[in-house]
């Protein structure tokens, strides 16, 4: 059996010259992303929101309305419900309870007390304020940092031109991830900010290979102008690029399809990601770097030799 | 590198082997393993992976501890000293009150400032006193808060844990979380109603006298003698005693609490140590026709009549209780009273149901994903991808060795950065394969390409897999739960990968090229 060659060998496709557009086209899915979180703001989950959230499962296929009916009498401020992958199964969310974390149990109770013991309890969350707003800076700070530490790792083991190049195609992914999120309002939560983390790791990952074929070229070629090294790094790492993004969007397509709701916005994001991640190493981290001052010496620093630009 | 030395392949072939023999327990399953144990050598590994509650059921509370109320509570005390202080040495004061975490008032005259200040310093060495003017303040000392701080939430975390295995949870898992957070997770358990309640009692008991000389009505109406206080009914709402504030013997002396039936009625029976024993003696001997009220949180659970003096060290609570009730309180008894309540700051409930559904959709998820992987590299990379099929696998075999050893917790979410290492574990293969292709196409020999491919894919693997490396370690140093778990698999699953791409497949590889002594590479 011969191999398949997803890329066929010697593939020269001039990516360079479709960055004009694609930087169009990145510029305005970032402001678009922006846009739509101003406006729609993110769905908070309970993890950073704090709040309730009970998932039960009734022995019938649940009466929505019924149960809309039930709770919203309970006083308990703004009740949202949602059927939760099976017609049996509720998700039920409650507002942050006025009154501190002792009134958040106390609404927990009298929602079972409601429901009676006709339905079963799936799973049951409360997050007090005080939590919720420590989990959000976490979160934050690691994704700030998780940031830091792959620019400061790309710095050090290219030039900063590349860091710099590979941070922006970074920031691209995870602005628009967050866009996609605040969009579709799917809830945003711990499991979200984990999505992102490991579209920011997958992202750059993939760049750092073409990144590295580029230094690898920029070395071996002395005389090449830097757009040619460019699009011969990309298209000697396509096949590479199309097979991983390939088996990589395989897994998380399977764990979008049959990994179950509680995970199903962790793995939409993931499979997100990985479009753009991809997408965004080859027409944008790479294409930048034309615009960067790449020394083309021996040395990847230091090296004041031959410091020829094209 | 088509040299490999003999105790590299040794090493090689020994890792996977171990790895395995470790991951072999979770493939056969807890209850197998548990069978099969006793018959079994004893130098073989039967742990399994942890799961988390989020795949085997059970409730994670984080409580806090309120030690704001400890140190409360410690000024009300010096507030009672300073007074009885201040009226022995006959240093006329105003205004004594707590605010602010300070104990302050007024000097009648300022002239008295210092001589109240060198009285006052001596009371307590864990206060300081300041004066400015006739004003007058004492706070605890920063040490002194710490202390007590540190003192509380030890004595909660102790108490938390009795509590807890009283109620014969297994295994369950109590952990100081920050300065005066307790994290608790009971796995197993889906309806933490119980837990909950018994978290939430203080459960300080004591016995006082019932304040005899004035009606519940006067004390309502605000005529409540110093010394007394009004507390409510445990049992019939609305219903208030008036009741000395004088503890007569405290529920610390308590040894032994018991449910059990007087007269049909479910009650808790006692016993108090030597000490306790003897006061409630003293106490009762010499209040026969007395009311002695049995105070709990602050709220009097009965108030009965002293018929004859109890003298034996030991007693019953009557009160009106439900069989549970009367369990519930004699365990909170035996397990000793918190020094200070907790609140429930975070909860977490997962039913057995709903954990192993999503064990169920991950295993599946995995298989999928793991299933079109195979399939695609072995299209792709005929030989080669086998070779790096059966590197993926040693490499999944690996990932459920580590985290048994690790004892790591896997979530849901880890399940999920198991899935996606099974796409990602292939890069490294993908990296090497497309090098010794295109090292092929320069006309390179098949030893040459294949060497070529590997040593020049390697720094490229390193350097990618490093960045992702970095986003597992902040995921697992600033996430909680099930984040944390799945920065675990996913850095585990990065490192273990690194290895079987990069040794187990060239092992193979190796292999191939002496054996077959190829003329072409079939990639």
């Amino acid at each position: 059996m011969r191999p398949l060659r997803l890329v066929p060998d010697n593939t020269r496709i001039d990516f360079l010259r479709y960055r004009i557009p694609a930087f169009i086209l990145s510029a305005l899915l970032i402001v678009a992303s922006f846009v739509v979180v101003a406006a729609n703001g993110l769905n908070f989950g309970i993890d950073f929101r704090g709040g309730i959230l009970i998932e039960i499962r009734t022995e019938q296929p649940a009466d929505i309305a019924q149960l809309r009916s039930t709770l919203g009498g309970l006083g308990l401020g703004e009740v949202s419900l949602q059927e939760f992958g099976e017609p049996t199964d509720v998700l039920i969310r409650l507002q942050q309870q006025e009154g501190g974390e002792p009134a958040q149990q106390a609404a927990i109770e009298k929602v079972r007390t409601a429901l009676g013991e006709d339905v079963s309890y799936r799973r049951i969350e409360q997050v007090g304020p005080q939590v919720g707003a420590e989990l959000i800076e976490a979160g934050t700070l690691a994704v700030l940092l998780a940031m830091a530490g792959i620019l400061l790792y790309v710095w050090f083991r290219f030039e900063w031109q590349f860091g710099l190049a590979a941070l922006a195609a970074l920031a691209h992914d995870v602005i628009t991830t967050i866009g996609l999120f605040s969009l579709t309002q799917m809830e945003f939560s711990l499991s979200s900010v984990a999505a992102v983390l490991t579209i920011a790791g997958y992202s750059i990952n993939d760049t750092v290979v073409v990144f590295d074929r580029v230094r690898e070229n920029l070395r071996k070629y002395k005389s090449k102008s830097l757009p040619l090294i460019l699009n011969e790094a990309i298209n000697e790492t396509l096949a590479r690029t199309a097979m991983t993004s390939g088996t990589t969007l395989l897994a998380a397509l399977a764990l979008t399809i049959f990994g179950g709701e509680v995970i199903r916005g962790f793995s939409v994001a993931l499979v997100w990601g990985l479009v753009v991640g991809t997408y965004s190493s080859i027409l944008v981290a790479v294409p930048l770097l034309l615009y960067f001052n790449l020394r083309r010496g021996e040395q990847k620093s230091g090296a004041k030799t031959a410091t020829e630009t094209s | 590198m088509v040299h490999f030395e003999r105790w590299k392949i040794i090493l090689v072939l020994a890792i996977c082997a171990l790895g395995v023999l470790y991951a072999a327990p979770n493939l056969l399953g807890r209850a197998t393993v548990d069978q099969w144990g006793e018959d079994l050598p004893g130098w073989l590994p039967t742990r399994t992976v942890n799961l988390g509650l989020d795949l085997q059921g059970g409730s994670h509370l984080l409580l806090e501890v309120e030690v704001q109320e400890v140190i409360s509570e410690r000024l009300e005390a010096l507030l009672d000293s300073v007074r009885a202080e201040l009226r022995q040495v006959r240093i006329g004061y105003t205004d004594l009150a707590v605010a602010d975490a300070t104990v302050s008032f007024r000097l009648r005259d300022a002239a008295d400032a210092e001589r109240a200040q060198d009285i006052l310093r001596d009371l307590d060495p864990d206060v300081v006193v300041e004066t400015s003017g006739d004003a007058v303040g004492l706070r605890l000392s920063e040490a002194a808060i710490e202390q007590r701080t540190e003192q509380a939430v030890q004595q909660s975390i102790e108490i938390v844990r009795r509590r807890i295995d009283e109620t014969g949870t297994r295994e369950p898992t109590i952990q100081r979380q920050g300065r005066d957070r307790i994290l608790v997770q009971l796995p197993g358990i889906d309806d933490p109603e119980r837990v909950k309640r018994l978290l939430g009692e203080t459960a300080r008991l004591s016995f006082r006298f019932v304040d005899e000389t004035t009606s519940v009505q006067d004390a309502l109406a605000g005529r409540i003698p110093p010394g007394s206080e009004l507390l409510p009914s445990a049992e019939t709402p609305g219903q208030q005693y008036v009741v000395r504030k004088r503890v007569m013997v405290s529920g610390d002396t308590l040894v032994d609490a018991q449910p059990t039936f007087a007269e049909g009625q479910p009650v808790v029976s006692f016993r108090f140590d030597s000490v306790g024993g003897r006061r409630f003696a003293e106490a009762t001997q010499e209040n026969v026709g007395r009311l002695f009220a049995i105070v709990l949180d602050e709220k009097v659970i009965s108030a009965p009549v002293i018929r004859q003096p109890i003298l034996g060290g030991s007693g019953q609570i009557e009160g009106n209780f439900s069989v549970q009730a009367a369990q519930d309180l004699a365990l909170l008894l035996r397990a000793g009273a918190l020094p200070a309540p907790l609140t429930i700051l975070e909860e977490r409930t997962v039913g057995p149901g709903l954990g192993q559904d999503s064990i169920d959709a991950g295993k599946f998820a995995s298989m999928l994903g793991l299933v079109l992987v195979m399939i695609f590299m072995v299209i792709t990379y005929g030989l080669f991808g086998l070779m790096a099929n059966v590197a993926l696998l040693f490499n999944i075999a690996l990932i459920f060795s580590a985290l048994s050893i690790l004892q790591a917790t896997l979530t849901l979410p880890g399940i999920a950065g198991i899935v996606l290492t099974i796409g990602m574990a292939v890069d490294a293969n993908v990296l090497i394969f497309e090098r010794i292709r295109e090292e092929v196409r320069a006309g390179r020999t098949v030893i040459s390409a294949i060497d070529a491919g590997y040593s020049r894919a390697l720094t490229t693997i390193i350097d990618s897999n490093v960045t992702t490396l970095i986003a597992a370690l902040l995921l697992f140093m600033l996430g909680s739960g099930p984040v944390r778990g799945f920065a675990v698999t996913l850095a585990i699953g990065i490192i273990t990968s690194m290895f079987t791409a990069i040794m187990v497949t060239r092992l193979m590889v190796v292999a191939w090229l002496r054996r077959t002594k190829p003329k072409t590479v079939p990639i």
